[in-house]
């Protein structure tokens, strides 16, 4: 695991996990947008490489997939903006999300040119542990984290099985369903995350269905990392103009939140 | 050709060669696991086979009939022409062997509510109408623009008693109601048995899609044997995932002397992007739980397939026709939807029978190829469906207002 991601998670709170998605509503806003993350509080980045078809994604995220799309975003250009954003944060974390197929799409080279890039980890919705000879070996020879998911339907005879080869943390998944639609109950989330970290010993970052600060604060308490994706997607989807301090004023109050209940 | 029989695919990973496989998101995957555990139980169970083959009988009406089109046969003038009549199914196409199988595994497995997507609406309606005839509320995602082209079928679901729901997505064709059945299915995966209606997706849906649908090859087989002492020459099948004919076709694979055709929809040509014939114009990738061709660019991105026939436009292709396309036992060709329409009319004239556009892409390849055969030669077509829902939009690419 890259020093950088493990760092994030060995703070004295909760670490800020805030997901955007390369190109939305551009390249250029992207890279205004994740500054104003890391300036907001945030202490990872997920980046989203735009898909056309986001089986696993709700409405916001297929939007804003869509709009990047539109613009002529490729995985290419999210590279860019991910070696970009290396060169001005040298220390915050920075991990890929999205689907396999741009990915095989891209070439054998697809993890040389991520790690080479800064990247220090990638969330691949649709690969499954059972297919993980499809990239996860190259992904580890080039030292990046393979981020894996656990959700609700993950019981415990499978949980050892999504556990081996995951790196970086695990992401669990609180709602049985897509993105951004629903939130969890707390104390079933508080129960989930307890029995994942019996068996694990990497860190635990919760998402799904997180919107206000208040739930953001009720997550921190219980688990090592707090996911929030679509509420922020949402706000660059309605601030085409200056995206950027909408998303800064909001993810400053999600930091301040967490920060205020460790 | 080898001399040794192809090897029983798909592996107990569900992969067709590099093919097939589970890629799924995590919420998903214990579900599939289970309704993999469940059908190697039910194929070991006389009850679930005696219960699939009865129902077949009594209310699908197979053995659907081999037909001999004598008139065809003398029009295009070469080997003889068999079709394999599953348009006079219940509910007018070979979908609903599938649908069958899969609701008696739903059942099995003590799913309460069943969701669908489908293209055409034959695979919605006909999981409607096993909805029905079980009791079990169903939900069937449907591309809006499908649904402008293929109203009858709309309705008819509806009178089923189904939920019909409009997806406005994408280009609002069938890959777009795969995704939202799929995201549905993600949010209800406790109760909700997916239905899917092509022999794609996630291991082991393709297995068993083909193995439910197999009744078509099997029948086939013995019913020539009856007619004819022999097997056939070829055999020649539409595909859009291809359900129809993986079940045409896998009772013959190891029969070295049957060559068989795979015939794609080639749209406006296949030399530009007005086409669904993914493994002439695609390359592998993974989309809705599978590696398999995939119409897609440079970047990854899925790029929307386009036919005349709404059965047959989708950018992917069920994995084990990729497998069998690169092993080289079965020819892979296509057709235009201008000669899917002439073959259309051809076997409405020649026959009386009016054919489904999908089919019609089959009898297509049919002209050209059993013109080049001996008389002693013979071919067997897969009718999977019947055209009576395409009469629209034949009329308006005819140039007539009904």
């Amino acid at each position: 695991m890259s020093e950088r991601l493990s760092a994030a998670f060995r703070k004295n709170r909760a670490a800020l996990v805030t997901f955007v998605t390369a190109g939305d509503p551009s390249a250029e806003k992207t890279g205004d947008i994740l500054d104003a993350l890391v300036e907001g509080g945030a202490d990872v980045i997920e980046l989203g490489m735009p898909f056309t078809d986001p089986m696993a994604d709700g409405p916001s995220i297929q939007a804003g997939s869509l709009r990047a799309l539109k613009g002529g975003m490729t995985l290419k250009g999210t590279l860019e903006i991910a070696r970009a954003f290396r060169g001005r944060h040298p220390d915050v974390p920075l991990i890929l999300m999205g689907y396999l197929n741009p990915a095989l799409a891209y070439g054998p080279h697809f993890a040389r040119d991520a790690a080479a890039a800064g990247v220090d980890g990638l969330i691949l919705v649709d690969l499954p542990p059972e297919e993980d000879a499809e990239l996860g070996g190259a992904l580890r020879g080039e030292g990046l984290s393979l981020v894996r998911l656990a959700t609700p339907t993950t019981d415990r005879n499978r949980l050892p099985a999504v556990l081996e080869g995951a790196s970086g943390f695990l992401y669990y998944v609180s709602v049985a369903g897509v993105t951004g639609t629903r939130a969890a109950d707390t104390a079933d989330v508080a129960e989930a995350v307890g029995r994942i970290k019996a068996e694990t010993d990497l860190p635990v970052a919760v998402g799904f269905g997180i919107r206000t600060a208040e739930q953001a604060a009720d997550i921190a308490r219980i688990a090592d990392g707090v996911v929030v994706g679509s509420a922020i997607v949402d706000l660059i989807g309605e601030n085409a103009a200056d995206p950027a301090t909408a998303v800064r004023n909001y993810v400053t109050k999600l930091s301040q939140a967490i920060e205020t209940a460790a | 050709m080898s001399s040794s029989p192809l090897p029983s695919l798909p592996d107990e990973r569900g992969h067709f060669g590099q093919f097939g496989g589970r890629y799924v998101a995590e919420t998903l995957m214990p579900l599939i696991l289970e309704l993999e555990r469940e059908y190697r139980r039910a194929q070991a169970d006389p009850a679930f086979k005696a219960q699939f083959e009865d129902l077949l009988q009594h209310y699908v009406g197979r053995p659907s009939p081999l037909y001999f089109a004598e008139r065809l046969t003398d029009a295009v003038g070469g080997a003889k022409i068999y079709l394999k009549r599953d348009e006079l199914n219940h509910t007018g196409a070979h979908k609903i062997n599938n649908c069958i199988g899969q609701i008696l595994l739903a059942r099995r497995m003590g799913k309460t509510r069943i969701i669908a997507e489908t293209g055409a609406g034959q695979h919605g309606v006909a999981t409607a109408t096993v909805c029905a005839r079980f009791g079990l509320p169903c939900t069937i995602y449907m591309g809006a623009k499908d649904m402008e082209r293929q109203q009858p079928n709309v309705f008819r679901m509806r009178l089923l008693g189904a939920e019909v729901r409009g997806v406005t997505a994408g280009r609002a064709t069938l890959k777009d109601a795969m995704n939202e059945a799929l995201r549905d299915w993600v949010a209800s995966v406790s109760d909700t048995y997916y239905l899917i209606g092509t022999a794609a997706g996630p291991h082991p849906y393709p297995e068993l899609v083909r193995d439910f649908q197999s009744v078509i090859g099997k029948e086939a087989k013995s019913q020539l044997e009856k007619a004819e002492g022999r097997l056939p020459d070829l055999l020649i099948a539409a595909i859009g995932g291809g359900s129809n004919a993986i079940g045409l076709f896998h009772p013959f694979l190891n029969d070295e002397s049957v060559r068989m055709i795979g015939v794609e929809a080639a749209g406006r040509g296949l030399d530009g992007p007005d086409h669904a014939a993914s493994l002439a114009g695609g390359k592998p990738g993974v989309l809705h739980g599978n590696k398999t061709y995939l119409l897609q660019d440079d970047d990854g991105q899925i790029i929307e397939g386009h036919s005349i026939s709404a059965g047959l436009d989708y950018p992917g292709i069920g994995p084990e026709h990729s497998w069998l396309h690169e092993s080289g036992r079965v020819d892979y060709r296509s057709a235009t939807d201008e000669e899917a329409l002439d073959a259309f009319q051809m076997l409405c004239r020649s026959e009386g029978i009016i054919p489904a556009l999908e089919p019609s892409h089959a009898l297509a390849v049919v002209r050209t190829e059993a013109a080049r055969m001996r008389s002693d030669e013979i071919v067997i077509a897969n009718l999977c469906g019947r055209g009576d829902k395409d009469i629209f939009t034949v009329a308006e690419a005819l140039g007539v207002d009904l």
